[in-house]
């Protein structure tokens, strides 16, 4: 049978967009769209073409807006774009904004007694019967008629795009692989959908889809269940956690994980998960643990951050390691919980009273949440230091396609600890004296069964011998080992990556979910004739490699998602004899950055 | 030549000078280095490996103590009321460790009462002392939360705030080893402290411990002269190690004996009434009525040994997870192949 996207192609063979558009969802949240989208999602993945969702939705748990987009690319772009092509406008509630925010030319699918096309005569509307098509689709139970609903949508849309009947079938077993029974439901559910579209439309908008082989051998996963995975296989074995959005899906995620590959053949844990009272007692619960030789960890957002602030200081100054998430929302305060944002760059990178300063990673990618993951603890360990990660709402809890991820081939660098028997080989032990020179010292753990092992763990002063002290040398001493030690992790951070154009005048940086924006918008000035080198940073401290970049060029632009120009401002920190040459481009209204909004900043600020 | 006697040594072959610690920095006369030496006369006398001990502590007078006493084991002086989370993570990392915790009434029922809480309903397995004094000391002597209302501070300001009771709190959280004590009873304490050594969960231990600085005056309720004049044991404390053959057979009429987790056995010599420590709602009860008439009851609360403390409750492997080697920690590559499909 021919589709009703196939009969408009002949149509329309002029001016077709294939698979260069963005479909935009509205919907209420606690409404099953959610299920809805990934099988929609997934059936364009599915056909070879590259493609990203993000999900806009409220602090809810039903009956508030959400929208999810889903951003087809043939190029491969998977940032957020600032317009739709696509609307779906189910939400009764924001349905006339949706449509009156589209551009002209832009689709409208929407349920008829909307009567959406009043408000807008410069767009193609298909108005559809949604209640009608729910009542055939589920003429027996009620109830199920408003999951339903959202799956009719995917029937539209899949018509209206051309999109392949096996390849969404496929997707629905997936999404539903724990419930059988709801298969067939669904199923059918979008046949109604596609039916009636192919029956009562007639195709008139330029959107198509064509099979692609652009994701063949790709996955699909969020940032959060990525450095889940990282975690399980740095060996993590204290978890420590509070709820708090858009971080909790990285323990949850964890948890199963581990039920599933961490437990014994007799059903035995390799590991503890705690859900602490609060972020105090779970940062605590990990540097307990990390003190006890456990690679332990914790996961939480901003607030909780703030809430860890001086057990993170008495990790640092007592030399305990543990790994801490921070999955970024908008602050100050609770903020906007479920939306996107980098501000946490500088408040975590020297959290805690007195002098701290901490390592942060800053995965740019899935991938990296994974490999960062691991790297985390291994530097934890090896600098025996709390180690933040740092990503974000948008990298954490949206969909990214990407390569697979590889086996970690390096063993896990559990850093210097002394056993009884290197103990009685040395015949002498002193917790806080630098014998290396890197000013990483040897630790003991809890149950050494030697004589030397035990010492005295304390925030307040101590000496090499881990002794109480208040003597001036011995505090100037440790505070300038310890910032030997930081040092010393310059060497050890993961280097950014840089791609360095020999043509370009000006050089970007940025870091974590900026990326895909940044990628995306470096093509769009080059195409416009500006040649850019791009330099992603991926962890504090800052390498060799950074003073390298600024110096090779005119100027650079830092672009990142944050009101004050956090990095900026630790780059001219660390750079100041380059001072005026780093420009700030900032976006932060708690959307993910998107290419244009960076390139049009970029264009405007090279005028001056 | 005269050769100095040979120190008489316990069970492991340690001297009670293995278990001391550096000379204490607290006032003279403080109820806390009482404690301190009954820890240490409870520990060598049970001849526990101080290697598998580890103390901690939260931030205050009492929590300097750790320093006092077990120098041959690991010590954690933390912060302000945090450290049951940090006992708690040290456990998940290694369940052997046998965990003492010191912490006095403010850094317990002021900044600490809710992780106290929280491991307290863990069952988290802990010897969990607070040195209670009503006073802040090393502050100089602002009133705590445990203070009684009628209580008078040094300067004469009254207190007129409920006092926390936090055996009773314990209790009512689930706790299966409550005790209160006083420093200048010694005899009750290095019994109530080897029992605690021997329960398998959380044991707390409210030890009265005066201030000689700042709470020992008339008017306090927390003072040598008002603990002594008050103190009403419930009963007297026997305890009587696993390692020990139980010779004598008690008389129950008179005494009652409750079995510890390790085989150890705590023999309660009645006192003229008749309580029972196993019943949580006489508990409740007698900790309420003691109040009311300002009575200062001590001795061991209540007891129960068979909740499953945080351990069992964690189905953990055998080896402790802090030794767990990669080859345990790290799935196999088929693992991850298989995730990644899942995700294609």
């Amino acid at each position: 049978m021919k589709t009703l996207a196939a009969e408009g192609d002949k149509k329309t063979e002029q001016g077709r967009v294939i698979n260069d558009f963005s479909i935009h969802v509205a919907t209420v949240n606690g409404s099953g769209s959610q299920s809805s989208n990934s099988v929609l999602m997934r059936s364009i993945f599915q056909m070879g073409i590259p493609v990203s969702g993000k999900n806009l939705f409220p602090s809810n748990i039903a009956g508030l807006p959400t929208w999810f987009t889903i951003r087809v690319n043939k190029a491969g772009y998977i940032a957020r774009r600032c317009d739709n092509d696509i609307m779906v406008a189910m939400n009764p509630q924001t349905a006339v904004d949706d449509v009156k925010s589209l551009k002209a030319g832009a689709v409208c699918i929407s349920p008829v007694e909307l009567k959406l096309d009043q408000f807008r005569s410069d767009v193609k509307h298909y108005q559809v019967p949604f209640t009608e098509l729910a009542a055939k689709a589920s003429p027996e139970q009620v109830k199920l008629r408003k999951l339903l609903t959202n799956m009719i949508y995917v029937g539209v849309v899949a018509e209206l795009l051309n999109l392949d009947d096996a390849e969404i079938a496929k997707s629905i077993e997936s999404q539903f692989a724990g419930k059988p029974k709801a298969i067939p439901l669904n199923v059918n559910a979008i046949k109604v959908g596609r039916d009636w579209t192919r029956e009562n439309l007639k195709k008139d908008d330029p959107y198509f889809i064509e099979r692609m082989n652009e994701t063949a051998g790709k996955i699909i996963i969020d940032g959060n269940a990525a450095a889940a995975l990282g975690c399980m296989f740095a060996g993590a074995t204290v978890i420590s956690w509070y709820p708090i959005t858009p971080s909790s899906s990285l323990c949850e995620t964890l948890i199963d994980y581990l039920h599933e590959y961490r437990n014994t053949e007799d059903g035995k844990h390799t590991y503890a998960v705690i859900q602490a009272e609060d972020e105090l007692a779970a940062v605590g619960m990990a540097l307990g643990a990390g003190w006890a030789g456990a690679r332990s960890m914790t996961s939480t957002s901003g607030p909780g951050i703030s809430l860890m602030s001086e057990f993170v200081g008495f990790g640092y100054f007592t030399e305990i390691p543990t790994v801490i998430f921070d999955v970024q929302r908008v602050g100050p305060s609770t903020g906007l919980p479920t939306r996107t944002s980098q501000a946490d760059l500088l408040p975590t990178h020297i959290l805690s009273h007195g002098d701290t300063k901490h390592i942060v990673l800053l995965p740019g990618t899935v991938e990296e949440c994974y490999t960062l993951a691991m790297k985390a603890f291994d530097l934890a360990e090896r600098f025996q230091t709390p180690v933040f990660v740092l990503t974000d709402l948008d990298l954490g809890m949206n969909n990214w396609m990407s390569d697979p991820f590889t086996y970690p081939t390096q063993p896990h660098d559990r850093g210097k600890v002394l056993t009884a028997e290197d103990l009685e080989k040395l015949g002498k032990f002193e917790r806080y004296k630098d014998v290396d020179g890197d000013g990483i010292c040897y630790r003991t753990l809890p149950g050494t069964d030697h004589a030397l092992a035990p010492y005295f763990v304390r925030g307040s002063g101590h000496s090499e011998k881990a002794t109480y002290t208040e003597k001036p040398e011995d505090y100037k001493n440790l505070m300038d080992r310890l910032d030997r030690k930081f040092q010393t992790a310059r060497k050890h951070v993961p280097e950014p990556i840089v791609d360095q154009n020999a043509q370009a005048k000006i050089g970007l940086i940025a870091f974590g979910s900026t990326h895909f924006a940044v990628i995306e918008s470096r093509d769009q000035l080059k195409g416009t004739g500006t040649q850019t080198s791009y330099l992603r940073l991926r962890a504090l401290p800052f390498t060799e490699d950074l003073r390298k970049f600024v110096e090779s060029h005119d100027h650079v632009y830092v672009i990142e998602q944050n009101r004050d120009a956090q990095l900026r401002d630790l780059i001219r920190l660390e750079l100041p004899e380059y001072a005026m040459k780093i420009r700030s481009i900032r976006h932060y209204d708690g959307l993910p950055v998107d290419a244009q909004f960076v390139t049009d900043a970029i264009k405007e600020q090279e005028k001056k | 030549m005269v050769q100095a006697p040979t120190p008489p040594t316990n069970r492991i072959g340690l001297t009670l000078g293995d278990y001391k610690g550096a000379p204490s920095t607290l006032c003279d006369g403080c109820g806390h280095d009482a404690i301190t030496a009954q820890i240490i006369k409870a520990f060598y006398e049970l001849g526990l490996a101080p290697h598998q001990v580890a103390k901690l502590s939260g931030i205050g007078c009492s929590s300097k103590t750790p320093a006092y006493f077990l120098n041959k084991s690991h010590g954690f002086n933390s912060v302000h009321g945090r450290m049951p989370s940090i006992a708690t993570g040290a456990n998940m990392a290694n369940k052997d460790l046998l965990l003492i915790g010191i912490s006095g009434d403010g850094d317990t029922a002021s900044i600490g009462l809710g992780q106290f809480g929280h491991l307290v309903r863990r069952n988290l397995p802990i010897i969990y002392i607070i040195e209670n004094n009503g006073v802040y000391g090393l502050t100089k002597g602002q009133f705590s939360a445990t203070a009684d209302v009628g209580s008078k501070q040094k300067g004469g300001a009254l207190n007129e705030f409920t006092p926390i009771d936090l055996c009773g709190l314990a209790i009512e959280l689930g706790c299966g080893f409550v005790g209160r004590s006083f420093a200048g009873d010694p005899k009750q304490l290095v019994a109530l402290i080897k029992a605690a050594a021997s329960h398998k969960g959380t044991a707390v231990l409210d030890v009265i411990s005066p201030c000689v600085t700042f709470n020992n005056h008339e008017g306090s309720t927390k003072s040598y002269k008002y603990a002594k004049e008050m103190e009403t044991p419930l009963h007297e404390l026997g305890f009587i190690p696993f390692y020990e053959q139980i010779t004598v057979d008690y008389d129950p009429g008179t005494e009652q004996e409750v079995e510890l987790h390790d085989g150890s056995h705590l023999r309660l010599k009645k006192l003229g009434n008749d309580y029972n420590p196993c019943s949580r709602e006489e508990a409740i009860v007698t900790i309420l009525h003691a109040a009311e008439e300002k009575k200062f009851l001590t001795g061991l609360l209540f007891i129960d040994e068979s909740k499953p403390d945080f351990v069992t409750m964690s189905n953990l492997v055998d080896e402790p997870l802090a030794s767990l080697g990669q080859e345990r920690t790290r799935p196999p590559k088929e693992a991850l192949d298989k995730i990644m499909a899942e995700l294609m």
